[in-house]
């Protein structure tokens, strides 16, 4: 196989694309391309799994394909669907036509609906395939999935077998709400994904967020890090950090004990529930601010 | 699977190391196959991640399937390789499944109780043939299980009848799981029609829906998770309630297993094995420190943190097998409780205690925990373990 990046080069890349990834990450993002296997990301809501998969689809240059999956999805609309009312349509119009050139006319390209999954194989261009959240899905589906994901093909009863123009890289993301199969699993390249360090999520913070400075950066990564172990019900994530970066920016703040009453004020970017905000009282976040100064 | 051409280029001693080492993994609990020994070779043969300092993420990446595995690569990858760490770590492990390498060290607690019972199985099995030998050797085994239903567990002393109790124990785990599962299936019911589907089954009939495709409720069988108290107050009941615990994982489609003291272990694992005695026996090797003094509220609070999330859905019944002897602070205790309330759907907690003639809740852990309970109900005998099922059925 010829094009794969290196390691630093992908870490370079993502770097450019705003996603600090540390060394082990990237790894596997080259694996991914060397071995051809799908990665499958594993973390709390708020990590940056789907990131990942955003970030990638920029490193390659390519398109991103999303499936969010939920419990009940099935394949009809994670891969094709006939379009039911149009062929309707279309056998009422011809009514008087040649039966076998009609069925033949209404199982064609024209009326079939492209899904994530077929759109995934059929580009020129090998897209980035994200699989949101595949513990929502049902076991089923899973089996099944790992069977695309294996053979690269999908057959179309009506149609034949259409197999794939390109081989897309895959991105499986799991919150671990259900334990997945060990055939899937295995299948994968796994990479568990943490809250960032303090370090990364000031790197985060000083690239995502322009005209943030620096030093405040480093406050707030240390300030989220006291957050995260105040045992809260929704524990805040990259993004929530992003938010109130951006909203003590927007506000002219420039050192988080200077002004404790716009910390305050802003705690609504981070706290989603109405417990963690009766618990980050006034006392706990002076507490907190206070070790970061 | 991408065979590589320079796969070739490796020599046999380096092949047979990585199988010897895919093989280490898979003892220690890994899902490795074939096709990761490829791609592991593979990796080796890519000069520019050959160096250790690289090939290890890389090869973490491939062969790590969950976090558990994750955790622990780092330290096998150095004892294979490099020698580093315990020596027996890689010796020990092949005939005795995913023992986490550190239970071989640190105190065996609990190692001499699996002794007994699989000491106790071997009697059992002789048991049984006696009985099978003699004619009416059935009834008699009837008539004993009817009498030992309502002895407590404590004053069980005969290893036979404490076969016997094991077994019954288990039989009923079984006979829940059946009845409930039944019940399940009877009320999943379609009601609505799907408009989607019934279109495109009314194509063969030439648009007219003679075939109504209905859309089923998807529904969720009830899902067990059992906290299990294996500390030193709890000792005499352990032993019967570990085998009741594994014939719930054994038999049920959804169950998962805790067991507690001072700290909290995922069981599950060990005990769905299906002989009780290897059950038993890797047990022993995860739970280190059985019979020590408990901390419930620490216990449930790292429940509640770690697993909670993956092992509760809206249908689930944490079932906690506890005396309710607490060594730590008893608000702890009470906050975890209302955290687990606010989760799942029933808290059922056992305490063998209740059995005991003039016994009140007054142990200062039980106390806390009790507001949060929705079945507090005795488990000193077989009869009191019964007697859970058709609230369980309700559900």
């Amino acid at each position: 196989m010829t094009g794969i990046l290196a390691r630093n080069e992908i870490a370079d890349r993502l770097a450019a694309a705003g996603y600090i990834a540390d060394p082990s990450l990237a790894t596997a993002l080259m694996l991914m391309d060397m071995l051809g296997r799908p990665l499958l990301l594993e973390g709390e809501a708020g990590v940056g799994k789907t990131e990942v998969a955003k970030a990638l689809a920029k490193v390659h240059g390519s398109e991103l394909i999303r499936l969010q999956c939920y419990e009940g999805l099935d394949r009809n609309e994670a891969i094709y669907e006939w379009n039911y009312q149009s062929q309707l349509l279309a056998i009422k119009i011809r009514e008087q036509s040649d039966a076998s050139a009609l069925e033949e006319h209404i199982f064609s390209e024209k009326y079939l609906l492209e899904r994530p999954v077929l759109a995934a194989i059929r580009r020129a261009q090998a897209p980035v395939l994200l699989i949101d959240e595949i513990d929502r899905a049902d076991e089923e589906f899973e089996a099944f999935l790992l069977e695309v994901l294996s053979d690269f093909q999908v057959s179309i009863p009506e149609l034949g077998t259409i197999t794939a123009i390109s081989i897309p890289r895959v991105v499986l993301t799991s919150n671990g709400t259900r334990e997945l199969s060990d055939a899937l699993r295995r299948r994968c390249l796994y990479h568990p994904l943490d809250f960032p360090d303090v370090d990364r999520e000031a790197r985060i913070l000083v690239t995502r967020i322009p005209g943030i400075d620096a030093a405040l950066a480093l406050q707030l990564a240390r300030l989220m890090q006291g957050v995260r172990k105040e045992g809260l019900s929704k524990t805040p994530g990259i993004a929530e950090t992003l938010d109130w970066a951006a909203a003590l920016v927007g506000l002219g703040v420039s050192r988080l004990d200077a002004d404790r009453e716009a910390v305050f004020d802003t705690l609504s970017c981070v706290l989603k529930t109405r417990e963690d905000r009766a618990r980050i009282t006034r006392e706990v976040t002076d507490r907190l601010i206070g070790k970061v100064a | 699977m991408v065979v590589h051409p320079a796969t070739q280029d490796i020599g046999f001693a380096v092949r047979r190391r990585v199988a010897c080492f895919l093989s280490t993994l898979r003892h220690s609990g890994f899902h490795v196959g074939l096709a990761e020994s490829c791609d592991a070779l593979a990796i080796l043969a890519n000069a520019n991640i050959a160096r250790p300092s690289a090939a290890k993420p890389a090869l973490k990446a491939l062969l790590c399937g969950r976090r558990s595995d994750w955790d622990r690569f780092d330290d096998l990858f150095d004892a294979f390789w490099f020698g580093r760490g315990v020596k027996s770590r890689v010796q020990t492990a092949p005939s005795r499944g995913p023992a986490q390498p550190s239970a071989f060290k640190g105190p065996h607690g609990r190692n001499d109780g699996a002794q007994t019972n699989l000491a106790s199985d071997v009697e059992r099995g002789a048991d049984e043939q006696e009985f099978e030998a003699t004619p009416d050797g059935r009834r008699e085994g009837a008539s004993r299980s009817e009498s030992l239903g309502d002895v407590d567990f404590r004053k069980i002393a005969d290893p036979d009848a404490m076969a016997e109790a094991h077994a019954i124990a288990e039989r009923l785990a079984r006979a829940m799981r059946t009845r409930l599962t039944r019940r399940d299936r009877l009320a999943a019911r379609g009601r609505r029609i799907d408009l989607r589907r019934t279109i495109r089954a009314s194509l063969p009939t030439g648009g007219t829906p003679i075939h109504l495709v209905h859309q089923r409720r998807r529904s969720k069988p009830l899902r067990l998770v059992v906290l299990l108290d294996a500390s030193g107050s709890m000792n005499l009941y352990t032993a019967v309630f570990v085998r009741f615990v594994h014939g719930i994982l054994d038999h049920f489609l959804e169950a998962d297993a805790f067991l507690f003291h001072t700290s909290l272990v995922h069981v599950s694992d060990a005990l769905r094995e299906k002989d009780a005695g290897k059950a038993l026996d890797r047990l022993s090797l995860m739970a280190k420190g059985v019979g020590g003094g408990t901390r419930i509220g620490d216990s449930l609070a790292s429940f509640n943190r770690w697993h909670a999330v993956r092992v509760i859905h809206s249908r689930t019944c944490v079932m906690i097998l506890s005396d309710g002897y607490d060594t730590g602070a008893p608000d702890v205790l009470g906050a975890e409780m209302a955290a687990l309330r606010r989760r799942c759907k029933r808290i059922v907690w056992l305490n063998p205690l209740i059995g005991w003639d003039g016994y009140e809740p007054s142990a200062r852990g039980m106390a806390a925990a009790l507001p949060y309970v929705d079945l507090f109900a005795p488990a000193h005998s077989l009869d009191s373990l019964a007697a859970i099922e058709p609230y369980l059925a309700q559900l």
